[in-house]
């Protein structure tokens, strides 16, 4: 197994799905506007980012949930259904650019945090409330005296969008500058909040606000890649649940819904008993404790 | 033998998943996310 295959592949892909090199020189088209556009990459990922060649899906969901005429999402979320049925969470440990920020600043040697239990558990529920409220509810029924709606998570509280779309916009395009005030300050503030958060907690966009995440993990228990454990070669010596730094314990939860399926614990494990897979592979000695 | 008949299920339900994505395309809905993510967008960014 190559020692760090998650930080390629998610580098790898964060370059690939951001390759719009024109987008970021100077004095061209500030966005690629080709045919990739149509479709959504699986993670959170700016469609305002000059290098983006995909749409995001929750900006992408906002987008069909706020158009003057009503009606059901059936493209985007037949995508994300499908892309949760697949792999669940995998995505967030592998393929997304801004969980990959998150866990790039938490190697920022600063003192790190333990969010006590009574105030982590109550907290990673939030992000099934800005899933509900933010992305679905508020753009499907608010709308403005023009008759369209508002995509209120894009809008009021994405971090990514404010890096990825904001900043680098703002810097290349001067033509932006003075339209700038207050939206745009409230939004830096949860960004650099962000920021300064991920260097002391373990990716707590992820854990406590992602609404994509949330989504994901709604088919956790039911994907067809998973994780499976052994408890019949498991030793009981814990090496796995300390190592993982979302807060799971994959001996009694290994398709827990914060778990980004990272497979860290799997590489802790000195007997294998952790793995991922569909059924195919599954040795009759084998259970799997949702 | 169950495992495999949950896995042909699952496949099943990804290939629904994907039916109805297809359809979606197809009524409209890529055109839609297409010209929100070919324009800036000025919710992402922050501006009013
Ligand atoms: S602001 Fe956030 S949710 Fe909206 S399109 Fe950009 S990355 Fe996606
Ligand atoms: S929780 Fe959201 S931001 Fe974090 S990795 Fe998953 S999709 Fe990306
Ligand atoms: S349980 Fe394992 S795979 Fe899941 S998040 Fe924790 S370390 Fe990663």
């Amino acid at each position: 197994m190559i020692k760090h295959l998650r930080k390629i592949v998610q580098a790898g892909w964060g370059l690939l799905s951001n390759g719009y090199i024109k987008g970021f020189l100077p004095g061209a088209p500030r966005l690629y506007t080709g045919a990739l556009k149509h479709f959504c990459v699986p993670g959170l990922n700016c469609y305002s980012c000059p290098g983006a060649l995909g749409a995001c899906p929750i900006g992408a969901l906002q987008a069909v949930l706020t158009e003057r005429h009503r009606r059901f999402p059936f493209f985007v979320l037949g995508y994300l259904a499908a892309v949760g049925l697949l792999a669940g969470r995998f995505i967030c440990g592998w393929l997304c650019l801004f969980g990959l920020l998150q866990e790039l600043l938490y190697k920022v040697p600063t003192p790190k945090l333990t969010v006590p239990e009574k105030i982590d558990r109550p907290l990673r529920k939030l992000k099934y409330l800005v899933l509900a409220v933010l992305v679905v509810g508020l753009p499907l029924l608010y709308r403005t005296k023009y008759g369209a709606g508002l995509p209120f998570f894009c809008k009021y509280l994405c971090p990514a969008g404010t890096l990825e779309g904001g900043v680098f916009q703002v810097l290349l395009n001067d033509a932006l500058r003075p339209a700038l005030g207050a939206l745009f300050r409230w939004k830096m503030a949860v960004l650099l909040f962000c920021i300064a958060a991920s260097t002391v907690v373990y990716r707590p966009f992820c854990k406590y606000l992602c609404p994509l995440g949330a989504f994901y993990s709604l088919f956790q228990r039911v994907s067809l890649v998973r994780q499976r454990f052994d408890s019949h070669v498991c030793t009981g010596c814990g090496a796995c649940a300390k190592s993982c730094a979302m807060g799971v314990d994959p001996r009694t939860a290994p398709n827990s819904a914060e778990c980004i399926r990272c497979g860290e614990c799997q590489k802790v494990c000195p007997v294998h008993a952790l793995s991922f897979g569909a059924g195919k592979n599954i040795s009759s000695k084998e259970q799997i404790v949702s | 033998m169950k495992r495999n008949h949950s896995n042909k299920f699952k496949i099943v339900l990804i290939a629904a998943a994907l039916a109805l994505c297809v359809f979606g395309a197809l009524s409209g809905e890529a055109s839609i996310v297409f010209t929100k993510a070919a324009t800036i967008c000025m919710e992402c960014i922050g501006l009013d």
